[in-house]
C-alpha cells in the first residue's frame, strides 16, 4: 500500500528533510507519523501514484520570475513563486510597508521563530484528517507572510503555486499568513500547472487574523489534466476581525478544497464564497465548516457550481453555532447548474445550532437554466448559446461580486467567460502555459 | 408583411386557436381584442416561437418566409418583437450586456459589423429618450426589481433598440397608470413608419386612445369573430364583451 | 417581562408529564429474555407460521449477526443489549372472537387510550387494529370491509389467511438486508398490521393501529404492510403509547408500503412513546423503517408524522418513486424535550420521470434535548423532469438544546431541480411581545406560536388526529405550565 511507502521513505530520509527545513516544521513531524500509521490507508487513494518528492531542495534553472507570468492587468501586486514546493525569493522584490515579513516559511523559521512558533500547526488536526498529518510530515517550505499591528498592506499578496517538471512529482507545502491587531491584506493564491505529467499538491495554509484585522483570501485554480489538487485552508478569527473568502475553480482535473473557519471570538465576521466550472471528467469537492464559537458572530457562505459533461461537483457545508455562540447570524446557500445529463452533483448543507439565540438559515439547490428567461432572450434574437453564456455568467454573479480587488474582479469576469465559451483561461503572457507558446 | 392563415395552437394538449386568419400589411397597427381566455396572448406567444405552444394546423407567412420555420431568436432577427405582458426578470444579466448582444446578433443577422462600445453606449442614451427611461435602469439587471411601468417601458425601450418590422404589444397598459400609459404610447407612435406595422393586444379600449388602430378585431373562443374599424373598440367599450357570445 | 424570566418559563413549561404512562395488569405470556435461533423458532412455533415465513426470519438473523449498530446518526445510542430484551410478549388469553372475550383489562387499557375499539364507536368512522405488545388484540370494523373486499387485520391472521399476498409482498419494499434494526425486525417481528385494497376500492373509513408496549423488559417488534392495488385508496393512521418505565425499551418496527397504478396512500402517524422522566431516565428506543414503493405510474404516498414521545428516535419515512410520473410527500413534527434525541426525517429517490416530491420538516427542541433533520433527495439518471422542494425549519425554545438540519441532495440528471431551504431561530420576541400586548400570557402565546408553526404539518393530518396532534404537542410543550 503506497502509504506505507511514504512513511517508509519519511523514515529512510527523515535526517535529510529535518536538515533541509527547520525547527518549528520539524517539530509537527512526528505526529504526522504517527498519525498516518494509525490512518486508513483509503484516505489517501488520490497518492497512489508513485509521485517523487524534493527531499534534497533541488531547485530548477530558470528565474521563474522570468519565465511565468500569471499576469492580472493592473493589480500591481507583491509577487511570490512557489514551483512545486519550493519557494522563489523575488529578486525585484517591491519595498514593503514597515514591518511587514514577507518570506519563505523555512527563512521565516529561523529569522524569526517567534512569529512562527506560536503558530504553525496550531490549527492543524492533525489526528483527524490523514491530509493534514501527511502535510505535517512532509512539509518543507512555504510563504510566510506577517503583518504587524495597525499596519495596512494596501496591494495585494500574489501567491503562484506552479507544478512544474517531466515527470510525476508530489508538492507538499505549508504557509503561513498572520494578521496582528488591526492589520489589513488581501493575499491571491494562483494554483497553475504546465505540462503532461501527473502532479499532486497537498497544501495547507493556516490563517490568524487578529482583533479588528481585516484579511481577504483568493484562490484561483488554473490547472491540467493530471493535477490533483488537496488544499486545506484554515481560519482562525479573532475579536471584530473580518475576512472574506472566495475560492474560484476555472478548470483542474481533481481538486479537494477543505476549509475550516473559526469565529473565536466576539463579532468576527466571515464571508466564504466560492464557484466551480466543471466540464469533462473534472471534479471538485469543497469541504467547509465554520464553527460560531463566540456570540455575535456572522458567516455568510455561497457556493455555486456549473457542472457540464461528465463533471462531478461534490459540497459539504457544516455550520456549527456552540452553546457559547448566542445572537450569531449564519446564512449558507449552494446552488447549482447541471448543463449536462451526465453531470453529478451531491450537495450536503448542515447545520448544527446549539444556542437558541441565532438566525441560521441554509438553502440548496440543484437544476438548470431558467426557461422563461432564456426565451426571453431568444426572442430579442439573442442566440441559444450567447443566451447560456450570459444566464450563466449572471448564476456566478453574485459570488464575484464578493471580489474586492477590481483588478481582480474584473480579469475573472473575462476569464469565466472565456470558460464558458470553453475559450483558453490561461494567461495571455504566459510563456509556458499561455497563449505565447 | 404577415399573413396568418388557418392557424390552430394548443398548450399542454389543450386547443387555445381554433383557426385564426389575419393580414397584416405595412403601415398598418392592428388591434386585437377579446375576453379574457380568448386566445390573445397565445396568439402572441406563437408568434414569437414560444415552445410551450404547438401549432397543430396552419401557416403564417412573415415577409414572405415561413415564420412557423424559424426558431424564436430568428424571428426576433426577422424583425419580429414581442412587447411581453409580463417582462421577465434575469437577475444578474445587466441591460447593457443583454442588449449588446440581442443588438449585435441582429446586426450579424444583417451582415453588418458588431457596434462599438462607444456607438453602441450612444444608441442606447438615445433611445432611452423615447421612452424616458431612467439612466440607472439601464445599469441595473434586466427588469430586476423594476415596478410595473418600468417594465413595460422597458419593453418598448428594447423595441426601439431593435427597430423591429412587425411589433406585438401584448397588454402593453395592463398595470399601467395614465402617465405611464401616454409614455408607452407616445414611445411606440414614435416608432411608427410606413415600412412597420403592430399588433395592438388588449383588453380595453384605452390604450386605443393613444396608439390608434387601422383595424380591430375581436377574438373570442379561438377564432377572430369580427373585424372592423376603430369604431368597433368604441363599441365594445360600450357594450363588453356580452354580445359577441351570442 | 424580562427575557431572563421569558427563559424561565420555557423551561417550566417545556417539562410535561406523560399522560398515557399506565401499565395494565393483564397475565402476560412472555418467552425468556435473550436472542438465538431457538428463540426465532420458538416464536415462529407459537405464531404456527408457515415454514418459509420461518425461513425468512432466519435469514434475517443469520444477516443480522453480521451487522453492527448504525453510529452516523446524531444520536447517543447507548449500548442495548439485546440478550437482555424479550422478544415475545402476549397476553395469556388465545384469540378472541367477540369483544366479549377480551380481557376486560385490556378493554381498560383502550378505553384509557381512548381507542375507539367497542362497536359503540363505529360511528366514528375508524377501523382499529390494536396492537398491545407484540400481538394483535382485536380488530375492529373488518367484517364490514371485508364487503370492499378490504383486507384488514393482524398480520399473523393475514399469513394464515392470505398467505400468497403476504408471501409477494413482505420484504419487497425494506429486504432485511435494509439495515440492523430491519433484519432484527425480519427476525423476531411478532405482529402488526396488514392491509390490502383491492383495484378501483377507496377505503371509505381510517385504517388505524395503535400500539402499546405493555410488559417490562420486552421489546416490541411490530411489522405493518400495506397494499394499495391499482386505482385503491386509503389512509392509515397510527398511534403509540407506552407506559412509563425506568429502564428502557426498544421499539424496532417496519412499516411497508405499495402503491399501484393510481393508487393513493395516506400514513399518519402520532408517536407518543414514553420519552423518559425529566433527567433522561427510561423511555423507549424507537428504531423504525419506513418505506413506501410507488411502484405504479400516477401513485401518490404521503407520510405525516408527529413525534412527540421516545427518548431516542431514528426514522425516516421514505419513497421510492419508480412509476412515472408518482409522487412521494413528507410532513413531519418532531417535538424534543428533556433530554430526548430525535434523528428523523426522510428518503425521496426518484427513479421514474416525472416524479415528484415535497417535504416539510419541523422540529421543535426543548430542555437539553436534541433534534435533527436528516434527509436524502436522490434523482436518478432515470428521473427525468424530478422536482423536490424541501423545507426544514426548526425552532429553538431554550438554550440547551440543539437543532440540527442534515440533507443530502443527489442529482444525476439535468432536467431535474431540487431546492432545500432550512431556518433555525428562536421565538420571535416580537411575536410574544405581541401577543402580551394582547393580554396572552407568555406561555400561552408560545403554544400558539409553536402551533403556528407546525400548522403546514397539522392540516395533513386527518380531522380526528389533528385535534390529538395538537393536544399532545401541548402536552409536551406547555401543558406543565397549568
Amino acid at each position: 500500500m503506497i502509504l506505507q511507502e511514504y512513511i517508509k521513505l519519511f523514515n529512510e530520509f527523515r535526517s535529510v528533510i529535518e536538515s533541509n527545513s527547520s525547527e518549528a516544521l520539524n517539530a509537527l513531524r512526528e505526529s504526522g507519523l504517527q498519525a498516518l500509521e494509525g490512518a486508513d490507508g483509503k484516505a489517501l487513494k488520490e497518492y497512489e501514484t508513485d509521485f517523487g518528492l524534493n527531499f534534497q531542495r533541488y531547485t530548477i534553472q530558470n528565474d521563474p520570475y522570468k519565465l511565468f507570468t500569471c499576469d492580472i492587468p493592473n493589480i500591481g501586486a507583491y509577487l511570490y513563486y512557489i514551483v512545486n514546493d519550493t519557494f522563489y525569493a523575488n529578486p525585484q522584490q517591491q519595498p514593503l510597508p514597515a514591518g511587514v515579513i514577507i518570506c519563505s516559511l523555512k527563512e521565516a523559521a529561523q529569522n524569526h521563530s517567534e512569529l512562527v512558533k506560536p503558530y504553525l500547526g496550531r490549527q492543524m488536526h492533525i489526528n483527524d484528517n490523514p491530509n493534514e498529518a501527511l502535510n505535517a510530515m512532509l512539509a518543507q517550505d512555504g510563504l510566510f507572510v506577517y503583518v504587524p499591528k495597525n499596519v495596512q498592506v494596501e496591494k495585494p499578496i500574489q501567491l503562484v503555486n506552479l507544478m512544474y517538471g517531466n515527470v510525476d512529482i508530489m508538492a507538499v507545502a505549508h504557509n503561513l499568513i498572520v494578521l496582528e491587531e488591526g492589520a489589513k491584506a488581501q493575499v491571491l493564491v494562483c494554483d497553475h500547472s504546465s505540462g503532461k505529467v501527473k502532479y499532486l499538491a497537498n497544501r495547507v495554509t493556516e490563517v490568524f487574523v487578529g482583533k479588528n484585522a481585516v484579511y481577504d483570501h483568493y484562490k484561483v485554480e488554473n490547472t491540467t489534466e493530471g493535477m490533483t489538487n488537496v488544499c486545506s485552508l484554515l481560519i482562525d478569527q479573532q475579536e471584530g476581525s473580518e475576512v472574506v473568502s472566495n475560492i474560484i475553480t476555472l478548470n483542474n482535473c481533481q481538486t479537494l478544497n477543505t476549509i475550516k473557519a473559526g469565529l473565536n471570538a466576539p463579532h468576527a465576521s466571515l464571508s466564504l464564497c466560492g464557484m466551480c466550472f466543471l466540464d469533462k471528467t473534472q471534479h471538485v469537492s469543497n469541504d467547509t465548516e465554520i464553527l460560531h464559537h463566540k456570540p455575535d458572530t456572522n458567516s455568510f457562505e455561497s457556493f455555486k457550481y456549473i457542472l457540464d459533461d461528465e463533471s462531478k461537483g461534490n459540497f459539504y457545508g457544516m455550520i456549527k453555532v456552540l452553546p457559547d455562540a448566542q445572537k450569531s447570524v449564519a446564512m449558507q446557500t449552494n446552488k447549482n447548474i447541471c448543463i449536462s445529463n451526465d453531470a453529478q452533483m451531491r450537495t450536503m448543507p448542515q447545520l448544527e445550532i446549539y444556542a437558541d439565540d441565532v438566525k441560521c438559515n441554509h438553502g440548496a439547490t440543484v437544476g438548470q437554466l431558467d426557461d422563461t428567461a432564456l426565451f426571453y432572450m431568444l426572442s430579442r434574437g439573442i442566440s441559444k448559446d450567447e443566451a447560456k453564456m450570459l444566464l450563466m455568467s449572471a448564476f456566478v454573479y453574485d459570488v464575484l461580486e464578493k471580489v474586492r480587488i477590481p483588478a481582480l474582479k474584473d480579469r475573472l469576469k473575462l476569464l469565466i467567460e472565456r470558460r464558458l465559451r470553453k475559450e483558453n483561461t490561461s494567461c495571455d503572457s504566459c510563456m509556458i502555459c499561455g497563449s505565447k507558446k | 408583411m404577415l399573413k396568418i392563415e388557418n392557424l390552430h395552437a394548443s398548450v399542454g394538449g389543450k386547443e387555445i386557436l381554433r383557426g385564426i386568419n389575419l393580414e397584416i400589411k405595412a403601415g398598418e397597427v392592428h388591434a386585437i381584442m377579446g375576453p379574457n381566455g380568448s386566445g390573445k396572448s397565445t396568439l402572441s406567444a406563437v408568434l414569437a416561437g414560444h415552445p410551450a405552444y404547438t401549432v397543430t394546423e396552419g401557416s403564417v407567412t412573415f415577409c414572405g418566409k415561413d415564420l412557423l420555420a424559424m426558431p424564436p431568436e430568428v424571428r426576433s432577427r426577422e424583425g419580429l418583437f414581442l412587447s411581453f405582458q409580463y417582462p421577465v426578470e434575469i437577475p444578474g444579466v445587466s441591460m447593457v450586456n443583454f442588449m449588446r448582444a440581442a443588438v449585435n446578433e441582429h446586426r450579424k443577422h444583417k451582415n453588418l459589423p458588431p457596434l462599438s462600445a462607444t456607438d453602441f453606449l450612444k444608441l442606447m442614451r438615445e433611445k432611452k429618450e423615447v421612452v424616458e427611461l431612467d439612466n440607472r435602469l439601464a445599469n441595473r439587471s434586466v427588469n430586476e426589481g423594476f415596478s410595473g411601468g418600468e417594465k413595460k417601458r422597458n419593453e418598448i425601450f428594447q423595441m426601439a433598440m431593435l427597430e423591429p418590422k412587425l411589433s406585438i404589444l401584448d397588454e402593453t397598459d395592463s398595470g399601467l397608470d395614465i402617465d405611464a400609459l401616454r409614455i408607452v404610447a407616445s414611445g411606440v407612435n414614435k416608432l411608427k413608419s410606413p415600412d412597420t406595422a403592430s399588433i395592438v393586444i388588449t383588453h380595453y379600449q384605452r390604450l386605443l386612445d393613444y396608439i390608434v388602430p387601422d383595424v380591430v378585431h375581436i377574438l373570442y373562443k379561438g377564432q377572430i369573430v369580427k373585424t372592423a374599424g376603430k369604431e368597433l373598440a368604441l363599441l365594445l367599450e360600450e357594450k363588453g364583451y356580452d354580445w359577441i357570445k351570442d | 417581562m424580562s427575557k431572563d424570566k421569558g427563559h424561565d418559563n420555557i423551561s417550566d413549561f417545556t417539562s410535561g408529564d406523560y399522560k398515557y404512562g399506565f401499565t395494565t395488569d393483564v397475565k402476560t405470556d412472555i418467552v425468556k429474555r435473550g436472542l438465538d435461533e431457538g428463540i426465532i423458532r420458538l416464536i415462529s412455533e407459537k405464531k404456527q407460521e408457515p415454514e418459509w415465513l420461518l425461513d425468512f426470519r432466519l435469514k434475517a438473523f443469520r444477516h443480522w449477526k453480521t451487522l453492527k449498530m448504525p453510529k452516523w446518526a446524531h444520536l447517543r445510542i447507548p449500548d442495548i443489549d439485546f440478550q437482555a430484551i424479550s422478544y415475545y410478549a402476549a397476553p395469556l388469553k388465545k384469540q378472541v372472537n367477540s369483544l366479549d372475550e377480551v380481557d376486560p383489562e385490556i378493554l381498560k387499557t383502550f378505553n384509557k387510550l381512548g381507542i375507539p375499539l367497542e362497536e359503540q364507536k363505529r360511528l366514528s368512522g375508524m377501523a382499529v387494529d390494536a396492537v398491545m405488545d407484540s400481538t394483535s388484540v382485536k380488530t375492529t370494523y373488518k367484517e364490514d370491509l371485508a364487503k370492499l373486499g378490504i383486507i384488514f387485520c393482524s398480520i399473523s391472521e393475514a399469513v394464515k389467511q392470505y398467505p400468497d399476498l403476504v408471501r409477494k409482498y413482505l420484504g419487497s419494499v425494506v429486504p432485511y438486508t435494509d439495515n440492523f434494526f430491519a433484519a432484527l425486525n425480519c427476525a423476531v417481528f411478532t405482529d402488526g398490521s396488514f392491509a390490502y385494497i383491492p383495484k378501483g376500492v377507496r377505503c371509505p373509513v381510517e385504517l388505524s393501529t395503535y400500539f402499546r408496549i405493555n410488559a417490562s423488559n420486552t421489546g416490541q417488534f411490530e411489522r405493518t404492510l400495506i397494499v394499495a392495488d391499482d386505482d385503491a385508496y386509503v389512509s392509515y393512521l397510527e398511534g403509540c403509547t407506552a407506559p412509563m418505565r425506568d429502564e428502557n425499551q426498544l421499539h424496532a418496527a417496519i412499516v411497508e408500503i405499495v402503491a399501484n397504478e393510481r393508487a393513493e396512500v395516506k400514513y399518519s402517524t402520532v408517536q407518543n412513546w414514553y420519552p423518559g422522566d425529566k433527567d433522561g431516565k427510561g423511555g423507549i428506543y424507537n428504531f423504525v423503517t419506513k418505506r413506501a414503493m410507488c411502484a405504479g405510474e400516477n401513485s401518490k404516498v404521503y407520510w405525516t408524522q408527529v413525534e412527540t414521545g421516545s427518548a431516542l428516535t431514528w426514522k425516516y419515512p421514505s419513497c421510492v418513486l419508480k412509476g412515472d410520473n408518482s409522487i412521494g410527500e413528507f410532513y413531519s413534527v418532531a417535538v424534543t424535550n428533556n433530554y430526548q434525541m430525535a434523528d428523523t426525517g426522510t428518503k425521496m429517490i426518484h427513479i421514474g420521470r416525472n416524479t415528484k416530491s415535497r417535504i416539510v420538516s419541523k422540529g421543535i427542541s426543548a430542555g437539553h434535548s436534541e433534534n435533527s433533520y436528516r434527509g436524502i433527495v436522490r434523482m436518478t439518471s432515470g428521473a427525468e423532469n424530478g422536482r423536490n422542494f424541501s423545507q426544514c425549519d426548526s425552532l429553538l425554545l431554550g438554550d440547551k438544546c440543539g437543532a440540527h438540519t442534515f440533507p443530502t441532495i443527489d442529482v444525476h440528471n439535468n432536467t431535474a431541480i431540487v431546492e432545500h431551504e432550512a431556518s433555525t431561530s428562536k421565538i420571535n420576541e416580537d411575536q410574544l411581545f405581541y401577543c402580551n400586548q394582547r393580554g396572552i400570557s407568555t406561555e400561552d402565546a408560545v403554544g400558539l406560536i409553536v402551533n403556528g408553526f407546525a400548522k403546514e404539518v397539522f392540516n395533513k393530518l386527518p380531522m380526528e388526529f389533528a385535534v390529538e396532534a395538537q393536544k399532545l404537542l401541548s402536552i409536551s410543550i406547555d401543558n406543565a405550565i397549568g
